[in-house]
């Protein structure tokens, strides 16, 4: 039939566009980093100082030093490699654990640029090779290594001195995994795991934790003044404050958030974020935490279209006989 | 009879064509910049109370400006604005890679981006980093001992035309 | 004075015709006004497209209600109240989002049919003119409704088009300090878009609508095969009931019957977008908040302003302005471009017809490309495209004017 046919080539063009300038374009702009499904083993740090020794090769300059950060994360994570092998023993790990709690203990005391995140439900968020990574040498394993010329002028950087026998690393991982694994809600994941430098104003989080209500409006503007002198001590760390993430379900894409919690460099070489070393597990919840504030009308959408797309096709059909009685005596 | 008509319908045509255009005139006013925010177009900057060393960051149609006063050791380059007997550093303080706001470390006597490492000397020239250009120089007028961001003075048109400016 | 009858019930058809003439305006405006029979879904798009704007009217009517249009409070405004607090808020913007992308699907397709079909000449120049108009009409209003939800697109966007009007060398920075009241887009910027927006340009575009249908009365709509219908004649032959002779059917219910029918398979697609694929007419970018200290890396408008953005794009600044100004106008002379005498689909005229789908797939690569980064391979093929483009029009005509009267 000539409509059909006339139908065919409108769609056929419609669709040509969108192609263009959804999918294809979209593929050409961003790029396609590959995933590791949440595990941490060094094999994407060991190709990036990989790729820029090879860089280096090219242009000729600063050989040496990209052919020796190459060897030491090589070497990094062979040893994080064999720690991981190594049977921790919980009660153990528990006494080593009391170092941590030094810094993290709920207190909401910034400690060189960020409040130490909570570690309740440590066991259940990260990956065990990146705990074991994180204790050995923070900037190495948040892959911000560039941006400190030691370790030790990391944040974190003390707990290398503190905790370097691999045994014990071995007991604290295993300690936080079996006692510090319960169930742990999409929020509180968010909060251990994220808030510590980005805000989330949609659902009232802060750098300092869940704002609370105040009636006294005084208390409200200095609780205010404590956000921003923390949001100003973040900011100093990072270069500019970190984004709040209220809408980052909406502005990214599944495969950029994925990729880019996984290893930031890979998506913004020479980012000041750092690794967090989530687990799947770990991501979902977070994932799951940021659909809920980013996108709530998700189940209403789902839950309502069928019923309006159904209401179009019984219109469509009504409206088919309505013309096909009007149309009948004329041809 | 009917061309007096005419001339008087032009007549009254004209006449209310006058009025429209005065009504246009008191629209496009309405669009005009606002007095108080074509006013914050312009900084002035009085650098008499400038110390040596120290970085003054002011704000300039939403941008940061960096005005720096550079002291005896730090080399000349003609990218300064020269006021009297003293050398300033004046530009936008963006950093050219990604536009991270660069801070100012005293000691050290450089810029540093914390975003990717970028760093800048106290001419705005960069030294080490991704940064692909200096610092960008606003627009200034150099108006006794103080400094007009927003107006384009002779100093800074003849830099421009170096191209010493971006 | 006019004679009424003194016996008419009060609002009774008898009583109304005497105040309102209501049955002469019926006939002249729907059952005696006539369309031709010979015709396909293609001519149901202006009632597609007068739905699409009912649309748009009334999701815009309850997004009103809650967007402020504030710098600081712009973008919260329609990401949390409307998006999460507002019963159904976030329907009305889905509707009012795809509604807007697809209504320039439907103006693409409604104008290319038009000029596919030689409906622009001839006795028709005014309904392509009041046409145009209202494209141009509509392009101001998406223009300005991309502004408000102020995210990093809307800033960006507004930034890069209004500087547009610097009119490359004369550098008229005044001219846009003064189209934005402001050195950059600021405050006074969002709320004079939100005016023209949601008052002067949608009285606008009602008004050009009003006109668009006036435009057809006198010369009809065409027909799929451009053919001189007789309407007095054959709207002769269809009141006598000879509905099978006649070459013409009444607007109303005849030709509306087919139109609701393309206006539901329409709203089954329009529906499954706003449920179901909403995110291609909401750009990523724009859940973003406006930052004027940063630039996103790629910035692009929407896609139905891509392929005009494409021809001002590879050139250098002034001979690309000029482009786009050409590319702007282009369309609005095409009546007087066409020395064809023909009134005729274009599969029957010859040339044109190859010029008609070079024009189709031209405005295709341009689009795509002017989404693409202007780099390497894809800066090629846009000038490519954009010099084919301009060429298109001198091509016209002197393919039109070789053409033959059929």
């Amino acid at each position: 039939m000539r409509e059909l046919k006339i139908l065919a080539v409108v769609v056929f063009f419609a669709l040509l566009t969108y192609y263009g300038v959804e999918p294809y374009a979209h593929s050409v702009m961003h790029k396609d980093v590959e995933g590791y499904n949440f595990t941490y083993d060094g094999t994407a740090d060991i190709q990036e100082a990989t790729e820029a020794l090879e860089e280096a090769q090219a242009s000729g300059r600063n050989v040496a030093k990209a052919q020796a950060r190459l060897e030491v994360k090589k070497a990094f994570w062979s040893e994080v490699d064999k720690i991981a092998k190594i049977p921790g023993n919980v009660a153990n790990g528990q006494a080593v654990f009391g170092t941590c709690l030094a810094c993290h203990n709920g207190a909401g005391v910034n400690m060189g640029g960020v409040i130490p995140p909570n570690l309740d439900h440590a066991g259940a968020l990260y990956d065990k090779r990146y705990l074991i990574a994180v204790i050995k040498d923070p900037a190495m394993a948040s892959n911000v290594d560039h941006k400190y010329e030691n370790t030790m002028m990391h944040p974190m950087g003390s707990v290398t001195a503190m905790v370097s026998d691999p045994q014990q690393i071995a007991d604290v991982v295993a300690y936080m995994l079996a006692k510090k694994a319960g169930d742990v809600t999409p929020k509180a994941a968010y909060e251990e795991a994220c808030a510590r430098c980005h805000a989330m104003r949609y659902s009232k989080i802060t750098q300092l934790g869940e704002t609370p209500s105040f009636t006294d409006e005084k208390d409200e503007l200095a609780y205010k003044i404590k956000v921003l002198q923390e949001q100003e001590l973040v900011e100093a760390y990072m270069g500019k404050l970190p984004p709040d993430l209220s809408m980052i379900i909406r502005a990214r894409s599944t495969h950029f958030l994925e990729t880019f919690v996984e290893n930031p460099q890979s998506q913004l070489e020479g980012t000041s974020m750092p690794r967090v070393g989530l687990s799947q597990a770990g991501y979902d919840k977070v994932h799951e935490y940021l659909t809920e504030i980013g996108d709530p009308s998700k189940k209403h959408r789902e839950a309502l279209g069928p019923w309006v797309i159904g209401f179009f096709v019984i219109f469509s059909i009504l409206a088919y006989l309505w013309k096909k009685h009007h149309w009948r005596d004329l041809h | 009879m009917s061309s007096r008509r005419d001339f008087m319908g032009m007549a009254l045509g004209g006449f209310t064509a006058l009025g429209g255009i005065a009504a246009l005139y008191a629209m496009k006013r309405s669009w005009d910049p606002l007095p108080s925010v074509a006013a914050a177009g312009f900084t002035t900057v009085d650098l008499s109370v400038a110390k040596e060393n120290v970085l003054n960051v002011q704000k300039w149609r939403g941008k940061p400006i960096f005005i720096l006063k550079k002291t005896s050791d730090m080399q000349a380059d003609d990218r300064d604005v020269v006021v009297g007997r003293a050398r300033y550093h004046v530009s936008i303080g963006l950093c050219t890679h990604l536009g991270c706001i660069p801070a100012y470390l005293p000691a050290e006597k450089l810029f540093r981006c914390a975003c990717h490492g970028g760093e800048f000397d106290t001419s705005g020239r960069e030294t080490f980093g991704p940064p692909p250009s200096p610092l960008v120089i606003p627009p200034f007028k150099i108006d006794g001992n103080k400094i007009v961001l927003g107006e384009e003075g002779p100093e800074y048109l003849k830099m421009k035309e170096a191209g010493l400016t971006a | 004075m006019a004679h009424f009858d003194e016996n008419a019930k009060p609002f009774s058809n008898r009583w109304l015709d005497d105040r309102l003439a209501i049955n002469t305006v019926k006939k002249v405006l729907s059952t005696e006004y006539w369309i031709p029979k010979n015709i396909n879904f293609l001519w149901a798009m202006g009632m597609v497209l007068a739905a699409t704007f009912g649309l748009l009217v009334v999701s815009g009517i309850f997004l009103l209600m809650y967007y402020k249009p504030d710098i600081n409070m712009a973008f919260d405004s329609v990401n949390y109240t409307i998006m999460t607090e507002v019963g159904y808020g976030w329907l009305w913007r889905h509707i009012h989002g795809v509604a807007a992308s697809l209504v320039f699907l439907i103006i693409y397709i409604h104008m290319l049919t038009g000029i596919y079909y030689s409906s622009y000449k001839r006795g028709r120049e005014m309904i392509w003119l009041s046409g145009m108009l209202l494209f141009i009409a509509f392009s101001a209003e998406a223009f300005s409704g991309y502004m408000l939800p102020w995210g990093q697109m809307s800033y960006w966007a507004g930034m890069v088009i209004t500087n547009l009007f610097e009119a490359g060398s004369l550098e008229l920075t005044g001219l846009v300090e003064w189209i934005r009241g402001d050195y950059v887009p600021g405050d006074a910027f969002l709320l004079r878009f939100f005016t023209l927006h949601v008052l002067l340009i949608p009285l606008v575009i009602m008004g050009l609508i009003v006109f668009h249908f006036a435009t057809l009365r006198i010369p009809h709509v065409n027909n799929q095969d451009g053919e001189d219908i007789d309407f007095d004649e054959a709207a002769r032959l269809y009141k006598e009931g000879n509905k099978k002779e006649s070459k013409v059917i009444p607007f109303n219910p005849v030709f509306l019957s087919k139109d609701v029918f393309v206006l539901g398979i329409y709203f089954i697609l329009f529906f499954y977008l706003v449920f179901y694929h909403f995110d291609f007419a909401m750009d990523p970018v724009n859940f973003d908040p406006a930052d004027g200290l940063k630039t996103p890396p790629h910035i692009y408008p929407e896609w139905y302003f891509l392929w005009s953005y494409e021809i001002l794009r590879p050139f250098p600044k002034d001979p690309g302005l000029i482009a786009f100004g050409i590319a702007q106008i282009a369309f609005f002379l095409l009546p007087w471009i066409d020395r064809s005498p023909n009134v005729a689909p274009a599969h029957k005229r010859g040339l044109f017809f190859w010029w008609f789908w070079i024009l189709v797939l031209d405005m295709i690569a341009l689009t795509v490309l002017g989404k693409l980064p202007p780099e390497g391979i894809y800066n090629t093929l846009g000038t490519i495209s954009a010099i084919i483009f301009l060429l298109l029009g001198p091509a016209l005509i002197l393919i039109t004017k070789l053409e033959k009267k059929l």
